[in-house]
């Protein structure tokens, strides 16, 4: 069954075309890669893919439902989280905290069942406390828990991003160069820790990566964007061979 | 049972402390230690702690620069004066009068606050500044012209039915049904658009809905506040409501720590009785006020408290762990004599 599915998509600023007639077809529990030269439209995809950017022409469908016009709030309810680039944590509070924020949709108490801390209001709590802590527990990141976020070295800032993201219950986890900034064997163990994910929670993984050697180590499946445009699309193995790929990656 | 006591053992600190307040101050004043003069600071600095803590939903703990708190202060003030002004007649007594106009000027203020928050909330920072800023004027403006407001005259003949139990308990409940929100995944919700909007967005936060639900609070609480004020004052002309009381109150807030309660509360305190006490010095009193606030913040840039409250749980605890320290200092030598 595919959960993410885009046929035609384009997106157009002015004259210019970011990404022109994009498709891609991520399956239940896949790995994809996406690749591209510095600003092939990588990231632009993603933001079309999270409601950031609406898209000029073409549909965008999620676990069966189009999201074309979708709020990133709403994305995000129907099954699809996402990192940044740039990390982006809540950077003043705790790990903890940075989690159950994300929970927030997983509680339904009220304004009032707030003011009143009823008992609806520690249930759900406790509750999401208890998933919260959990969720860290997989990422060995309990003993921080109590930390503020931007104190974390930069490999489990990575890290409690990625677990944010999961805490939503997402169906595919778009990942935004998850190794960018990081040395070689913290990127060993991004890439055991992505492959452990794609297994431990079932999700499907889009991956945006300049490190070939993360993207070619995990991927099942490489989309090659250049200008906007896919120029090559299949098995890893395929794709170094590429003369399209190599062509854009270092000229003729 | 056990569940239950357990439950209240949190509480029942924090209300003793309230009421302890509550109970030397009031005797203070029933006694007359305290004079008239006394009292109806202590209401103004009531007043202070409900627009300061109502702004810090805003300014703190949702990261919008609001620059014209006093204008919903205007708003709920009129309109309870009015209220009870029309309605004294019907009801006599006076905690039911300032209940009903208190409410009145709370739904008020919350409506104009939506009014107002739903364009403004789309700017962002300093733009948002100028905007509230300009909404401040504005109803200073409207009052002024306005006939049922009395114009520029001013207001009169509006019921002195504050006391200072009113006061103190209308604080208590404004600034716990804060703290009680704030605490919550609302609350939660609106600190994390301070930090990050699109990261918020990007959870699954509604962040449009957080951030006009903050102003309609925050403009909701400060009409309260404005209702304390109008029936403590008894006479309310638009002047009163201008851009300084809007700095005024944004002091506080930036003093006590963007962000944290128990910072608006403390500051609120200080700076409401500072300038009372420093009368005494005559014209330096705006001086030495201005020099402390530019000390504080050099030394502390964060705020008082910065963005950390006050827990009664947490004294206790340091209370504890010194008092644990004391006695294994004092143990030690014992026990090695023991040996």
């Amino acid at each position: 069954m595919s959960i993410l599915v885009a046929e035609n998509l384009t997106i157009q600023f002015g004259g210019l075309k970011a990404v022109d007639n994009f498709e891609i077809n991520v399956n239940e529990n896949e790995l994809v890669g996406l690749i591209g030269p510095n600003g092939a439209g990588k990231t632009t995809i993603f933001n079309l893919f999270t409601g950031v950017y609406k898209p000029t022409i073409g549909t965008i469908t999620l676990n069966g439902k189009q999201i074309n016009k979708c709020k990133p709030n709403e994305i995000v309810m129907l099954g699809s989280a996402r990192t940044f680039q740039n990390i982006r944590l809540f950077k003043e509070m705790t790990v903890l905290d940075n989690i159950k924020i994300a929970y927030h949709n997983q509680m339904n108490y009220s304004f009032l069942d707030a003011v009143l801390k009823n008992s609806k209001f520690h249930e759900q709590e406790k509750e999401a406390n208890e998933t919260a802590l959990e969720l860290l527990k997989v990422f060995h990141m309990e003993d921080d828990q109590h930390k503020i976020s931007k104190n974390l070295p930069y490999g489990k800032q990575r890290k409690l991003e990625i677990a944010r993201a999961l805490a939503t219950k997402p169906k595919i986890l778009l990942l935004d160069e998850p190794a960018a900034g990081m040395n070689a064997q913290e990127t060993e163990e991004l890439m055991e820790t992505i492959k452990f994910i794609k297994d431990y929670f079932k999700v499907s993984i889009l991956l945006i990566e300049h490190d070939m050697k993360l993207v070619m180590g995990i991927c099942e499946r490489i989309i090659v964007l250049d200008y906007g445009k896919i120029i090559a699309a299949g098995l890893p193995e395929n794709i170094k061979k590429d003369k399209a790929v190599i062509k854009a990656y270092l000229g003729d | 049972m056990k569940k239950l006591f357990k439950k209240f053992d949190k509480i029942v600190p924090m209300l003793v402390l309230i009421f302890s307040i509550f109970l030397i101050l009031n005797t203070l004043i029933e006694t007359r230690i305290f004079t008239r003069y006394y009292a109806s600071i202590l209401v103004i600095v009531a007043v202070y702690i409900i627009m300061a803590t109502s702004l810090n939903i805003a300014t703190g703990f949702l990261g919008q620069l609001i620059l014209g708190h006093a204008g919903f202060m205007a708003i709920g003030a009129y309109s309870a004066a009015l209220t009870a002004i029309a309605l004294r007649d019907y009801i006599v007594n006076d905690l039911l009068l300032f209940i009903v106009s208190a409410l009145v000027a709370m739904i008020v203020a919350a409506i104009f606050g939506f009014i107002v928050g739903t364009p403004a909330l789309r700017l962002r920072g300093d733009y948002l500044g100028i905007m509230t800023l300009g909404f401040g004027e504005i109803v200073k403006v409207i009052l002024t012209n306005l006939e049922i407001t009395n114009g520029a005259q001013g207001l009169t003949g509006i019921p002195t039915i504050m006391s200072f139990p009113i006061a103190y308990f209308t604080m208590i409940i404004v600034v716990s049904i804060i703290a009680l929100f704030m605490t919550s995944r609302h609350g939660r919700a609106m600190l994390s658009i301070r930090e990050d909007e699109i990261a918020s967005e990007s959870v699954g936060i509604n962040i449009f809905k957080y951030k006009i639900t903050g102003f309609i609070i925050a403009s909701m609480f400060g009409g309260v506040g404005g209702a304390v004020y109008a029936f403590q004052i008894g006479y309310l002309t638009p002047g009163s409501f201008n851009f300084t009381r809007s700095i005024d109150i944004f002091v506080i807030v930036v003093l006590g720590g963007i962000g944290s309660l128990s910072g608006s509360v403390i500051a609120a305190i200080v700076l409401t009785i500072l300038p009372e006490t420093l009368r005494d010095f005559a014209s330096y009193r705006l001086l030495i006020y201005s020099i402390l606030l530019i000390l504080v913040m050099l030394f502390r840039p964060q705020g008082l408290m910065g963005t950390r409250e006050l827990h009664l749980s947490k004294i206790n605890d340091k209370y504890e762990s010194i008092k644990t320290k004391l006695r294994n200092k004092f143990k030690k030598p014992k026990e090695e004599g023991d040996a």
